[in-house]
């Protein structure tokens, strides 16, 4: 009885290892292997802004990557971070300067201002309307829908530390947090990577 | 075409981008492989993004027809 032996795919990594990988016939050639791998799709995207116009594109392409079967993994660091904080929280932080942040950007993921036109509310206001005029899921539908799916949310720890936040603070459907190297690794080896 | 068996039906019309697509693939998560799930939806845009969300899934769209403003699509799971 022969024991049968494991043949590692080949990795084209660059031209000199394609062509020796051609050399060992078709059945060897790299193209034949990429085809066959199930190697899972990933989209990385880099949660920053936290207004209504960018938290709805970036929950609006993770859930949709997730349901496409896209591994779909969301740094959300600075500002964007404020919409994953809990409901019911209001005011947060231990000294003057930290709530001071909260009281003038009201957390949450239903109270977002608008990037441009925000006119104190009169524009979220109306993009609310629209939106349910036109029957357009809300970041909080779309929120839940991207957790339920799978969807990674990873909090920056350092802007945790500056705004005073804990992770009791977050919503629980948040990951550990990390930091600039877990950023960096997640985004490298990812097929794709937005900074939004 | 020969009829498929459909297995599960999804109401999707009236909802916008990304919805649809993200309750389909919701949805077809209840079926085997190889059944067929329909679903309808009045997105414009529903028709590109089905056939996408077709070849980045693998899932098959086998059927695809309009009425009026409303889209047919029928899929196997892959």
């Amino acid at each position: 009885m022969t024991t049968p032996t494991l043949e590692l795919p080949v990795t084209p990594v660059d031209p000199l290892a394609r062509a020796i990988a051609a050399v060992g016939g078709p059945d060897t050639a790299p193209e034949r292997e990429l085809e066959g791998s199930v190697r899972t799709k990933e989209l990385v995207i880099i949660n920053w802004s936290g207004e209504l116009d960018k938290i709805w594109p970036v929950l609006i392409l993770s859930s949709t990557a997730a349901a496409s079967g896209v591994r779909c993994k969301v740094f959300v660091t600075f500002w964007g971070l404020l919409p994953f904080v809990k409901d019911q929280k209001r005011i947060i932080g231990e000294n003057w300067m930290q709530k001071m942040l909260t009281l003038m950007q009201r957390p949450g993921i239903d109270h977002l201002k608008l990037s441009k036109m925000n006119f104190l509310g009169m524009g979220p206001w109306m993009m609310g309307s629209l939106r349910k005029k036109y029957n357009v899921a809300s970041p909080r539908e779309l929120l839940g829908a991207a957790t339920a799916m799978g969807v990674e949310f990873i909090p920056c720890q350092m802007t945790m530390d500056m705004f005073g936040l804990k992770r009791e603070d977050l919503i629980d459907e948040m990951g550990e947090p990390a930091g600039a190297a877990t950023a960096i690794e997640i985004m490298t080896e990812a097929d794709a990577s937005l900074f939004i | 075409m020969e009829a498929v068996e459909i297995r599960e039906h999804l109401d999707a019309r009236g909802l916008s981008c990304p919805m649809p697509i993200v309750k389909t693939a919701q949805a077809i998560k209840t079926l085997a492989s190889g059944e067929f799930i329909e679903v309808l939806a009045t997105d414009p845009g529903s028709v590109k993004d089905f056939a996408a969300w077709s070849r980045s899934t693998g899932n098959e769209l086998v059927e695809q027809s309009v009425d009026g403003a409303v889209h047919r699509f029928v899929i196997r799971r892959k």
